[in-house]
């Protein structure tokens, strides 16, 4: 397919969605991440059931806890796609980005940048 | 155990906003279970106020502990080398520890993360009932197992009151009515004579209405 998805994504590996706790979400903005976003099964067709259901939830709750905390929630998304869907991966990743730059970088950083500064 | 809930973020924010130096202290035990005060918690909540702070231009020392229990003295008494690098404790463990916290770090002002709700079971991951409200003198051995101090809103002992309705309680749809769920079982179980008795009235003074209780056992004092 040899699909273009933009440099600035890091991806992280596990072996499900629902591997992925709110704690990493939350750890990853500490770190100086300007989004996060999970890319599972379709849903209904997890191979452990429920993995991404779980997923979409604890999205849902960091979304809210960063809104709480002055980082935004937005910069936080759940997609969906089968592991056919090469060119759903790429438009994600392209989507996600553009809704990033939008919203300018994660103001943890840049207070950590300030304050180091 | 004992089922407690998340705090919203806002409370604890308030409580902790004049601190510089805290401790998030979370608790191994039932909160753990019911995931409001265990060792993950504790990383969410210290992780959520850590960049709030930073985002308020007002940096503070977050830091996180789980003990094994806050409700037993040797526990406690492994954060008391670091307990004085702080200015306040965020506890996430129940009331309990909360309160047993503040006794033993006198000097320090111990705030509750965590609102404690009731004595219950795991009914499904996510979803916890209350089933005791430790009323000093248990009553199961005649009720079929089921308590109606704890599941009947009207805590009465013989029978059901009028407001019982097709088997729900008449304070809410949803609730069953604990006297249903006893003459259930009590059916089940072959055991309706049992329901013929008359239960006496209850000894309440080992309830919560006599006051703060103890409970001295020379057995196993040492």
């Amino acid at each position: 397919m040899r699909l273009q998805y933009p440099s600035s994504i890091k991806i992280i590996r596990v072996p499900c969605t629902g591997k992925v706790d709110v704690l990493h979400i939350l750890r990853a903005f500490e770190k100086g991440a300007d989004g996060v976003y999970a890319v599972g099964c379709l849903e209904g067709s997890c191979q452990f059931n429920n993995g991404n259901i779980r997923a979409r939830k604890r999205i849902e709750q960091a979304q809210k806890i960063l809104d709480t905390v002055g980082v935004g929630g937005e910069r936080v998304q759940m997609y969906n796609l089968s592991s056919g869907e090469g060119t759903h991966f790429a438009e994600f990743a392209v989507e996600m980005e553009e809704r990033i730059q939008k919203l300018g970088p994660n103001p943890v950083k840049l207070n950590k940048k300030e304050k180091a500064a | 155990m004992i089922v407690a809930d998340k705090k919203p973020i806002e409370e604890i924010i308030e409580d902790i906003k004049g601190c510089d130096k805290i401790l998030i202290l979370g608790c191994n035990e039932c909160v753990t279970v019911c995931e409001a005060g265990g060792k993950k918690e504790v990383g969410i909540l210290a992780s959520a106020l850590r960049m709030y702070f930073l985002n308020k231009g007002n940096e503070k020392k977050i830091d996180e502990i789980t003990l094994e229990r806050q409700c037993d003295h040797e526990y406690l008494e492994e954060i008391r080398d670091v307990s004085d690098q702080y200015d306040a404790i965020v506890s996430l463990a129940c009331g309990v520890g909360v309160q047993f916290t503040a006794e033993k770090y006198l000097s320090m002002p111990v705030y509750p993360g965590v609102n404690t709700c009731f004595l219950g079971a795991t009914e499904e991951r996510g979803v916890w009932t209350e089933r005791c409200q430790a009323c000093g003198q248990c009553i199961l051995s005649t009720t079929g197992g089921i308590c109606p101090v704890s599941r009947c809103a009207k805590r009465i002992l013989n029978g059901p009151c009028g407001g019982s309705s097709k088997g729900k309680c008449e304070i809410n749809k949803e609730i069953e009515c604990a006297w249903q769920l006893i003459i259930d079982r009590l059916n089940y179980l072959d055991r309706m004579d049992d329901y013929e008795n008359v239960y006496e009235i209850k000894d309440w003074s080992t309830e919560r209405a006599g006051g703060p209780r103890k409970v001295i056992r020379e057995d196993v004092q040492v």
